[in-house]
């Protein structure tokens, strides 16, 4: 029996996989070079927040040009949280991804009775518009941003210690991606998936494809939110730039160099577009330019992504090693 | 007479300076066939979106077992018992046929599990076929597959656009069978250019002239009326 739309475990890479992440920060320090736990944190973030658009993008065919919006909306809530005496990351991070979630209810109610190019500009000019409001609030900083003094707080754990922010957020993104990969087989997932290929067609079977995409869109709005409340803990600092409309195109480029409407396509994305970014930024500024022509080569030769590269690559080895 | 199941009263709908329907009353009766004929572009296809709820009516009402579902999204109508099918074909290409009828039943409401959509599958001829992509079916199985998706929504009112449009003699033969036998368990709107098929299958036969219906009735009736073979079957028509 076939089934195009399952997504199989594949118990033993996965666990290849997860093992070599759980030895990264000890292999950091053995090299000395500790600063790479944080930026592994950080490529740990984002791979959840591109996974989120993934979701929208590659399973519901919701191109959002507006994501960093509730990136922004998690990460500002951390930040004006922390101040007013709540320190408990059990309660800021469940507060970003509320507040992610409410954003995304905001902007997805109105932006998805649009499809195709209307809805790409309509989520964008919403996150412009975040993005311009949360510059001229003086309460949130303004272009200076908020700074926080310390991480939070979570228990026995001690965010403030880096390789155990690390591995708090790898459990995150972990649980994120098995949750992601229950919805995606569940009903709603297949729903999801036949929108994105055919959502009239979806309406006259008997689906109510308005408020299934508005349930995902504000999911994919939480897990964002979530992020952004990471990234904020994480950095200790959160500005404007966060909600920028660069960023948000930053998020898309991960999800299509990774491969959009591949579970792991957004972590992917995200981990090579952030070690791209380190690794060349040290040598010049036109780094952007390089993953021009990355991103080019990738959507000529590899449309899948580079996860989609990759397991082609894969087949061909196991059909013809 | 029982009270119509689907009662369709003063139907319009304008597009610019187009009357695509123009005052449109029918009904249809619980387990009838009423075929709808008429020339190309006589609304036959806007009929069918006004009844789905695909496009809002200008003026008229709709009316399902004494309830008026004229504002009704398209998902509701078919949660209420009212689907259609496409007259170009409308399917899942990235999905096997399986889980197209799957999302069907699914979409409505009814239990999706695997023997059920094969059950479905069987019934309009694909069993065969049921690993394969919809997307790499051949025309006359995608047709199939087109009238598997209303059928699976286990609507009692079904709206079928032109099934057997651009069909070989033996596609159309197929599911001319297939609609004999939905005969009488459904309610079935049926558009249709075959003709042959139109006189075999219907109860009742409305013809859409320019959006309005100019003739409404058995058909024998619809045969011999002078307006009807004036405007649609020719002089000659099938006697």
């Amino acid at each position: 029996m076939r089934d195009t739309l399952h997504i199989p475990l594949r118990p033993w890479p996965m666990l290849g996989v997860v093992a070599a992440l759980a030895l990264l920060p000890l292999a950091a320090l053995a090299l000395g070079q500790p600063f790479y736990v944080v930026f592994a944190t950080r490529v740990l973030i984002y791979a959840l927040i591109a996974t989120s658009l993934n979701l929208l993008i590659g399973y519901g065919g919701m191109v959002s040009f507006g994501h960093a919006a509730f990136v922004g909306a998690g990460a500002y809530t951390v930040a004006l949280l922390m101040p007013a005496g709540i320190v408990s990351a059990w309660l800021l991070w469940p507060a970003s991804l509320i507040a992610g979630a409410f954003f995304a209810f905001l902007i997805g109610a109105p932006s998805l009775r649009t499809r195709g190019v209307s809805f790409i500009m309509i989520t964008l000019a919403f996150a412009q518009m975040a993005y311009y409001l949360v510059l001229s609030l003086r309460a949130l900083g303004s272009d200076d941003g908020l700074t926080l003094s310390t991480r939070p707080s979570l228990g026995f754990v001690d965010l403030n210690r880096d390789a155990a922010f690390y591995y708090v957020a790898l459990a995150i993104l972990l649980g994120a991606l098995a949750a992601g990969r229950v919805l995606l087989n569940a009903p709603l997932g297949r729903a999801l998936q036949g929108i994105r290929d055919n959502e009239t067609r979806m309406e006259a079977i008997g689906f109510a494809t308005y408020r299934l995409k508005l349930l995902v869109f504000v999911i994919a709005g939480a897990a964002a939110g979530l992020g952004g409340g990471l990234l904020a803990s994480l950095n200790g600092l959160v500005g404007p730039n966060l909600l920028h409309w660069t960023e948000s195109g930053l998020l898309m480029i991960m999800v299509i160099l990774g491969g959009a409407g591949r579970l792991l396509g957004g972590a992917l994305g995200a981990a090579v577009l952030l070690s791209a970014e380190e690794a060349i930024a040290e040598h010049t500024i036109h780094w952007p330019l390089g993953i021009g022509v990355v991103l080019l080569a990738v959507v000529l030769f590899a449309p899948d992504g580079l996860i989609g590269g990759l397991s082609g690559l894969a087949r061909r080895w196991r059909a013809n090693p | 007479m029982t009270a119509p199941a689907l009662r369709v009263t003063g139907l319009q709908k304008r597009f610019g300076g187009v009357l695509a329907v123009d005052d449109v009353s029918l009904d249809l009766a619980e387990g009838e066939l009423h075929a709808v004929i008429g020339p190309n572009g006589a609304g036959k296809t806007t009929l069918i979106h006004l009844l789905s709820g695909a496009l809002k009516p200008g003026a008229g009402t709709i009316v399902l077992d004494g309830r008026d579902i004229t504002g009704f999204a398209m998902h509701r109508r078919v949660r209420l018992g009212v689907a259609r099918s496409y007259q170009i074909t409308s399917l899942f290409p990235n999905f096997t046929v399986r889980e197209n009828l799957a999302l069907a039943l699914q979409g409505a409401g009814r239990p999706d599990d695997r023997d059920r959509a094969l059950a479905e599958l069987e019934a309009v001829g694909l069993g065969a076929r049921a690993d394969q992509l919809a997307g790499a079916l051949a025309h006359g199985e995608r047709r199939q597959l087109e009238l598997g998706l209303a059928l699976a929504t286990g609507a009692r009112i079904l709206l079928l656009d032109e099934p057997m449009a651009g069909l070989g003699p033996e596609e159309a033969a197929r599911i001319l069978s297939l609609l004999e036998a939905l005969k009488r368990r459904r309610t079935i709107l049926l558009v249709e250019h075959d003709m042959e098929a139109v006189f075999r299958l219907a109860d009742r036969i409305s013809t859409l002239v320019y959006g309005r219906v100019i003739a409404s009735g058995a058909p024998d009736e619809i045969r011999r009326h002078p307006e009807v073979r004036r405007a649609y079957l020719g002089e000659e028509g099938p006697a």
